[in-house]
């Protein structure tokens, strides 16, 4: 099950959250603060999954932007990397050569 | 009032901010206007101040005031409010609010709108954050629209009843008629969703998963067959551009299927055979240079270990696992030893073929991926490959992260444990571990070594000799020097005499050998467990050398005045050994015989033989640590024997660990008198009351008088409370009382706490009791020490107060104690 997706910039800035699960508020920030961390330490070559206290990170780089997916056990990892791709494809043609700018400017539309 | 400024230009001014403080103060402001115009009630600009909203409440501000403009714009006509409005709902409201049962309302009337894309905000946003009432009322409205021929929303209807089914398990029989039409659709995105709405239903309620596997009447309607003809047209239909993902049509749903057949085939025969054709068929036709493809083929490896496919199916997906090891891409080599992993319990033999892949994967740069590999090379190493693996794994001992280095030399241990070839390899791994990770290993290993070194007999001169050359270097590790200065004590005189077959024996004479122990006491490194061990290796060393009696006595006797209260009692215990009891010495140091091997790991559990105590128990620290020592010290007492001789009784200090006494017991309990036993008063020994601060001068001894009879103290609603009594010869004010607190209910007492007062005239120690909770039906008891000094002699009276806590409810109660027998006091 996905537990949140998030899009959050290199210098740690969040352009997108939506979470699927209740979270305190104060505590959102503080995850993603820690999320991006921990993104952040990985260097190129290393796996794209993390595990993070009791559940999995999935994430994705693009330029400046790390898309991140928090999932339990019972998904298949790789599918939800080509999640990832796939829903950067759809922003792609829906932005027509999207860009980080857009997914600050047009939260509510990517939300629906 | 000038209008609100639009969302982009928010935004704007949002990223020009350059410090967080800057960007807090903006927030602030603009949620000061955004509030008073949520007050006018302006209806133009509701909508725009609350995207606005939601932008700052997506950056962590908090935003609960805007709930109730989200409700005022659902119920508004335009769509463009009623989009925000949903959305707004979606995310700042949840079930914790009582806002939210105002929406049912407009949800349902929203249902039934006329604009499909109404429908399906409102859709949305029941299945993102309905709640269980909500989800009840309009359960009905969900399941008409699972039925609509519109694509569109019956996807939509179709995850919101998986949400429903989520909240409401009961409403899955309602949407049980539904679901049979569903896998009919030509569009993917209904097919998609529909798969999921059926895969959450069987994972919810086993009947459901029973009524989906039995054979129906019409074979079109069965269930397996169905998924495997869409299954089948996906991966054999030509390109089709909608659903392409790099050359898989697709993929998504090809996984959810997959899966969905997973559940269906778990444990169950039939169904496993109908799919065995179609997972071959996927596993070989999926093309794996992309990621795509590997997905897929992933999950129909995980589906084929879980169902009860045929072996050939098996061996091909372990295959796949392997080339998926083989691949450069770290996500792939993770996957598959994740999946390796999970099979390894069940295909033993075909994993093993890959183990050198698996070892090489222990090499690998990447955190994930050297965790794993080392999971899965445990999990592989048997009786056939454990000289290898071990070689490969102390490899990875040495280099890996220190994150690492405690599991990986505990898994060391246990497999060393179960497959060592020979004692010697198996010293040899340990002490290896021993040297390269030496702070990194758990507490237990050192007396599970010293066990292992007394049971191999034959290896003693060897095992000695070799620890010697390691800590002569270096004696900081102290797992290492602990063990290292156990085995000199013991087999010291092995070491001078230099007969060692398996190995060059080294030249070593006493002096050295005392040169080292008495540096590891001195070190600032050593730790106080590991000068324990040092010195009373030293004391044993006095029976076995024969020019160097003197300089121990030396050393011993410099220590009876140190810091260290547990150095102090040792170093006095032992020069008393050597001035008053020098008769005993050489019985009391003899060689330890072979111990019982212990198999648990658990603080409480001891084994008594002859009351040699198993080094287990050493290292184990309180609360039962003032429980331990007594019971042995009573087996000693009993075995001493003669009331002539004041027994040596060691003091179980409180705070340290029970090494201290144990250590000592252990030589004590070398004995193997048969004297009768002692009439030993009571069970318990008493603390005596003047170790308290380690520089008392007083003597050690306690001299245990006759038997005082015990008393119950306190006898009602279950609990017993027992006290038992020692006097000291040498002071005869002080009474120690142990108090023992039983509970023959049904249910356990927690938070158990014994508080007692006592007249002016007495002194009143409470020591700290053995645990806070007494379990049920009389299985065990908490001890506790009093010490009360009696200077004057008067009748000792004592008032308790207790407090617990017993079948959910705090119990508190207070009783008066007159009993005292006459003995204890006067």
């Amino acid at each position: 099950m996905i537990k949140f997706f998030l899009m959050v910039n290199k210098q740690g800035q969040t352009r997108l959250s939506r979470y699927y699960e209740h979270v305190d508020i104060n505590k959102r920030t503080m995850l993603e603060a820690e999320v991006i961390k921990n993104c952040l330490s990985r260097s190129k070559d290393q796996c794209s999954f993390i595990e993070y206290k009791d559940f999995k990170l999935v994430y994705r780089q693009y330029a400046a932007l790390f898309i991140v997916i928090g999932i339990n056990e019972t998904e298949n990892e790789m599918a939800v990397y080509e999640l990832i791709h796939n829903f950067v494809e759809v922003l792609d043609k829906y932005f027509s050569r999207v860009s980080e700018l857009d997914v600050s400017f047009s939260a509510s539309e990517i939300h629906l | 009032m000038p209008a609100p400024i639009r969302l982009r230009e928010l935004i704007r001014t949002i990223r020009t901010a350059r410090t967080q403080a800057e960007e807090r103060e903006m927030i602030q402001k603009e949620c000061a206007a955004i509030r008073s115009s949520f007050r006018e009630e302006d209806n133009t600009y509701r909508c725009r101040n609350v995207a606005k909203l939601l932008y700052m409440h997506m950056l962590g501000y908090p935003a609960h005031f805007g709930q109730l403009e989200c409700l005022k714009l659902i119920a508004s006509q335009k769509f463009t409010d009623k989009r925000i409005g949903y959305l707004g709902a979606m995310l700042l409201l949840d079930e914790r609010q009582d806002v939210h049962l105002l929406m049912t309302n407009c949800i349902k009337n929203d249902l039934n709108h006329s604009t499909q894309y109404v429908q399906g905000l409102a859709l949305c946003t029941l299945g993102c954050m309905g709640s269980s009432e909500m989800c009840r009322d309009l359960a009905g409205e969900v399941e008409k629209l699972l039925k609509t021929s519109n694509s569109y929303l019956r996807k939509k209807a179709a995850l919101c009843a998986v949400h429903v089914i989520r909240k409401v398990p009961e409403l899955m029989e309602m949407f049980l008629p539904a679901t049979k039409n569903l896998l009919n659709e030509k569009n993917h995105g209904v097919l998609h969703t529909s798969v999921v709405l059926l895969t959450e239903m069987c994972e919810r309620s086993p009947d459901m998963l029973a009524h989906f596997r039995k054979v129906r009447q019409l074979s079109s309607s069965q269930l397996v067959p169905q998924l495997v003809r869409i299954l089948k047209n996906l991966i054999m239909s030509g390109y089709s551009p909608e659903h392409d993902v790099s050359g898989i049509s697709d993929p998504f749903l090809q996984v959810r299927i997959l899966r969905l057949l997973r559940i269906l085939g778990r444990n169950d025969d039939d169904s496993s055979e109908a799919m065995n054709d179609i997972l071959a068929q996927v596993a070989t036709n999926t093309e794996t240079s992309k990621n795509v493809g590997n997905a897929i083929l992933y999950e129909t490896v995980l589906t084929i270990m879980d169902i009860k496919s045929e072996s050939g199916l098996r061996v091909l997906a372990i295959n796949i696992l392997g080339r998926f090891l083989l691949n450069n891409d770290k996500n792939i080599r993770y996957v598959a030893l994740t999946s390796l992993l999970k099979t390894v319990q069940t295909d033993h033999n075909a994993v093993q073929r890959h183990r050198s892949t698996i070892v090489d994967c222990l090499k690998d740069l990447d955190v994930s991926i050297k965790r794993r590999a080392m999971e899965l090379s445990f999990a592989l190493v048997n009786g056939n490959n454990v000289r290898g693996m071990m070689k490969e794994l102390l490899y990875f001992l040495d280099s890996c992260e220190p994150e690492f280095k405690a599991d990986c030399a505990s898994g060391i241990f246990l497999a060393a444990e179960k497959y060592a070839p020979s004692k010697r390899w198996h010293i040899d791994t340990i002490m290896r571990v021993l040297t390269t990770a030496g702070s990194y290993v758990r507490d237990d290993a050192v007396p599970n070594l010293i066990q292992l070194i007394t049971n191999s007999v034959e290896m003693h001169a060897y095992t000695v000799q070799r620890l010697y050359k390691a800590i002569l270097g270096d004696y900081s590790q102290q797992p290492l020097v602990q063990v290292a200065s156990w085995c000199i004590g013991e087999y010291g005189d092995l070491l001078v005499s230099g007969q060692c077959e398996e190995e060059e024996p080294i030249q070593v004479t006493e002096d050295e050998v005392l040169d080292i122990l008495e540096s590891v006491l001195i070190s600032n490194m050593s730790a106080s467990v590991t000068r324990g061990y040092a010195l009373t290796a030293i004391m044993k060393l006095s029976t076995r050398f024969t020019c160097t009696v003197n300089r121990i006595k030396k050393v011993v006797s410099i220590y009876g005045s140190s810091i260290d209260v547990e150095l102090q009692q040792r170093a006095v215990e032992y020069n008393a050994l050597f001035k008053k009891y020098d008769h005993m010495r050489p019985a009391l140091l003899e060689r330890m015989p072979v111990m019982e091997k212990v198999t648990t790991n658990g603080p409480t559990e001891i084994v008594q033989t002859n009351g040699e105590t198993e080094p287990a128990v050493l290292e184990t620290k309180p609360p039962p640590s003032g429980l331990q020592p007594a019971s042995q010290a009573n087996d000693l007492l009993d075995l001493l024997g003669g009331s002539d001789i004041t027994p040596v009784i060691p003091t179980a200090p409180t705070n340290k660990p029970a090494s201290a006494g144990g250590e000592l017991l252990d030589l004590l309990g070398d004995l193997n008198l048969t004297g009768s036993p002692v009439s030993a008063p009571a069970p318990q020994i008493a603390q005596p009351p003047f170790l308290l601060d380690g520089l008392s001068s007083q003597p050690l001894f306690n001299d245990i008088a006759a038997g005082i009879p015990s008393i119950t103290a306190y006898n009602k609603n279950g609990l017993k409370i027992d006290f038992t009594f020692e006097r000291s010869n040498t002071n005869p004010s002080v009474t120690v009382i142990t108090i023992q607190a039983s509970n023959s209910t049904e249910l356990d007492m927690t938070d158990f706490v014994f508080q007692a007062a006592v007249p002016k005239t007495f002194q009143l120690q409470l020591l700290s009791p053995s645990s806070s909770v007494i379990p049920a039906f009389n299985s065990g008891t908490i001890t506790q020490v009093i010490k009360v000094l009696n200077p004057q002699k008067q009748q000792l009276r004592m008032r308790i107060k207790l407090t617990y806590n017993h079948k959910g409810s705090a119990m508190q109660d207070l009783a008066e104690v007159n009993n005292f027998p006459p003995q204890s006091w006067q």
